[in-house]
């Protein structure tokens, strides 16, 4: 019964993925076939040939305008993907290069967001007072988006790079403050008392009772935060340039070589995805079942 | 007489009372202390190199060294030197060979530059070995936009950069950012902009009809900007009001456009070639039929870079200089469109940069035009330019109350250095330059006299100045 209920999902999701290849196909199908060129006069020809379009006896060239076919697509993809890791320069890097910068930053901004929000978490978690008290700042400060700080980031950091992973930093510490804060409030209250009968150190307490007992909520709370994390790096690189997925997402939308951006697409989906399988596994290890 | 004296008083050839000068008290201890004067010389890479180019120059002159020697005894070495200079500038020479044998106070250079056609000098330097040919070594940093150019500029984190003609004098005013003295040392190109409008208007050129119209333009401080403002102006539209000009990144303009979002824009190439060329616009036109030789983006650098590395930027200077004479060159275009169409530089079609920077293009419309001014790359920064875009900006009303036209524009743009440089490098100087820095030209027919700045502010009907 699950062994076949499993099978069914796979099903439908083949289907559906094969739905989804055959529309883009059909969507993106030049609707009048490449004309073979009637005989031109020379100018005609010239115009043709500055435009990009076939002239005569020659066969249709190769030309980059609007949405890929899925087979274009995939010849785009082929190519980056047989070589990641070239380096032309300051500004043409690979796109195993330029992911590899990426995750840098994030996982810098990250975890210095974690080395701030989750002792601060646990502080506000433990006392009402501060928890009322930073609340409002917390709240005033949690919906600003990446592209807000940027320019107060460049403007008091001087540097684009340090101002990104500020970027990073500043957008994920959030979810983990406030999930963190959450879990450690929430602790079941005859845990609490059964510690303070045993008249445990408030450190023993604090390492032995409320952090095993908060850790899945922590964990939710920075898994929310990589998810963001991941999802403020291509806003930033777009805006800082340089390297990183979001610059080459930038980079080939200036090209504006659509197939390009949706491999970019594609890979920051599939690259998000495993950082957020990476806390479902964690996830699973520290929830108990009760 | 006998001449038994030891000192010999009465010898012609004898020197009584110690050296050939007469500051030392021997010949002996003369001898020793010009020694030692050499020596320390030797010492100092300066006067070393000044040295060094005096005495070649007066090989050159005298390749044997007997007819050098004859020449010296005949005139005596202080008329031999004031002879020698009068035919040659030695002191000229000394200067030049100064400047170039200077150590270079940073190698390592970083330059900013947007990927558009305008950078080309400053570009192809790179592929082409202009930076290498001087010593330098020059990371190009594709950068992402104009505001960012300009934080990037404020925080030091570029050396120089490929600004629009306009953003220096806007820095050093501290309009829309903190004020920091930055400088043009060239220009980099002249013309190389167009209107490009969407299709549907292909049967709709009058501009008196285009109210309501929706334009974009790349920066706030940008000759697009105040030359579609002027177009716009000259065919009785007030910019401010019957239109909306919206500050859109060129990639952004093309996306605008086929979305039917904008209905055209000023903007610089290879873009209005791209929207000609992925079929989505037409270029209505060019920025030369508007002002013929107009400026459009620059090559600076804060003041602050110049006072910490002088002979860095001397290199620099000579480098734009040289890659920007090359580009004017049109048997080197065809090259120079390949070298930047890399996607390291500006990654778009080889053809598109070639057909803007050729001038024989595709208009969008079905002709083939040939306009071989389209885009030049004259680098000498005219004052008069400076003071015709202060002039807009009054206009327009970014800068309020007096604007001290002369001093800005010889404030921030390095003409005498430009001319300079230029001239060390064999390169042509038009007369008006070498003389005043300033000319007359004229826009749309009207003519800009640089003199009477203020007054042409004043002339216009249509502008929203700032008390």
């Amino acid at each position: 019964m699950k062994a076949s209920f499993r099978l069914r999902a796979a099903m439908l999701s083949a289907f559906l993925f094969a739905a989804l290849l055959g529309i883009w196909q059909l969507g993106t199908t030049p609707r009048h076939a490449p004309q073979a060129a009637a005989v031109m006069t020379a100018e005609e020809a010239e115009y043709a040939a500055l435009m990009g379009l076939p002239t005569t006896g020659q066969a249709a060239a190769h030309k980059n305008d609007g949405f890929p076919t899925p087979s274009q697509f995939a010849a785009h993809a082929l190519e980056h993907l047989r070589d990641p890791f070239y380096d032309n320069g300051p500004n043409d890097k690979g796109i195993g290069i330029q992911l590899a910068h990426s995750l840098m930053r994030v996982g810098l901004g990250y975890l210095l967001a974690m080395a701030v929000a989750i002792p601060l978490g646990f502080v506000i978690g433990m006392s009402p007072l501060l928890h009322k008290a930073l609340d409002p700042f917390i709240q005033v400060l949690k919906p600003i988006s990446p592209l807000a700080w940027m320019p107060i980031a460049l403007y008091t950091i001087k540097d684009s790079s340090v101002s990104g992973i500020f970027v990073i930093f500043i957008c994920s510490i959030w979810p983990m403050l406030i999930n963190t804060a959450f879990g450690v409030a929430n602790v079941r209250r005859d845990w609490l008392n059964v510690a303070r009968t045993l008249e445990v150190s408030p450190l023993r307490k604090a390492f032995e009772v409320i952090l095993p007992a908060a850790a899945p909520t922590i964990i939710t709370g920075m898994r929310i935060s990589m998810g963001i994390a991941w999802l403020v790096i291509v806003a930033a690189e777009m805006l800082i340039g340089g390297t990183g997925i979001g610059y080459f997402v930038w980079n080939e939308w200036n090209n504006l070589s659509l197939a390009n951006v949706i491999f970019a697409v594609l890979v920051i989906g599939v690259v998000g995805m495993a950082l957020d399988l990476m806390f479902a596994q964690l996830q699973k290890k520290v929830t108990y079942a009760e | 007489m006998r001449d038994e004296n030891l000192y010999r008083p009465y010898a012609a050839d004898s020197k009584l009372g110690g050296c050939s000068c007469g500051q030392h008290g021997s010949q002996h201890e003369h001898d020793a202390a010009a020694a030692a004067a050499r020596a320390r010389r030797g010492e100092a890479a300066e006067t070393l190199s000044a040295d060094f180019v005096e005495a070649a120059a007066v090989k050159a002159l005298f390749p044997h060294d007997a007819t050098r020697r004859r020449f010296l005894q005949a005139v005596g070495a202080q008329a031999a030197v004031a002879a020698i200079a009068s035919v040659m500038p030695i002191s000229d020479l000394q200067a030049m060979a100064l400047d170039k044998v200077g150590p270079l106070e940073k190698k390592d250079l970083k330059i900013g530059f947007i990927p558009i056609n305008c950078a080309t000098p400053l570009i192809m330097a790179d592929p082409m070995g202009f930076y290498k040919e001087q010593g330098l070594n020059v990371t190009l940093s594709k950068t992402a936009g104009w505001a960012l150019v300009r934080d990037q500029m404020l925080n030091r984190e570029l050396d120089a950069s490929h600004f629009l003609a306009p953003m220096p004098l806007a820095i050093s005013m501290g309009l829309g950012s903190a004020a920091q003295p930055m400088r043009v040392a060239t220009i980099q190109n002249v013309n190389g902009q167009a209107i490009t409008l969407a299709m549907k208007h292909k049967d709709n050129r009058d501009p008196k009809n285009w109210k309501g119209f929706k334009f974009a333009i790349p920066f706030e401080f940008s000759m697009h900007n105040f030359l579609l403002r002027y177009y716009l102006a000259e065919h009785g539209l007030d910019p401010d009001r019957d239109v909306q000009l919206r500050v859109t990144p060129p990639a952004e303009m093309i996306a605008n456009l086929r979305a039917g979002n904008i209905d055209g824009f000023l903007g610089p190439d290879p873009f209005n070639q791209r929207a000609v060329y992925d079929q989505i616009g037409f270029i209505h036109i060019l920025s030369k039929d508007i002002w013929n030789g107009h400026p459009c983006c620059s090559f600076g650098v804060a003041q602050g870079f110049i006072e910490q590395n002088p002979n860095s930027f001397a290199a620099l200077y000579r480098a734009i200089l040289n890659a920007a004479a090359s580009a004017r060159k049109r048997e080197n275009r065809a090259e120079i469109a390949k070298a930047i169409a890399a996607p390291n530089y500006l990654n778009q079609p080889e053809t598109v940069i070639l057909q803007a920077l050729s001038g024989r293009f595709a208009d969008g419309l079905g002709n083939v035009r040939n306009e071989p001014e389209r885009a030049d790359f004259d680098p000498m920064p005219w004052y008069s330019m400076a003071t015709w875009m202060l002039t807009q900006m009054k206009r327009w009303g970014y800068v309020k109350g007096e604007v001290d036209y002369k001093a800005l524009a010889e404030q921030v743009f390095l003409l005498t250095d430009a001319r300079a440089r230029m001239k060390e490098l064999g390169q042509d100087i038009p007369a008006e330059a070498a003389a005043s820095g300033y000319r007359k030209f004229s826009i749309m027919g009207r003519e800009f006299d640089p003199a009477k700045a203020k007054a042409y502010a004043d002339s216009f009907a249509i502008k929203h100045e700032q008390a």
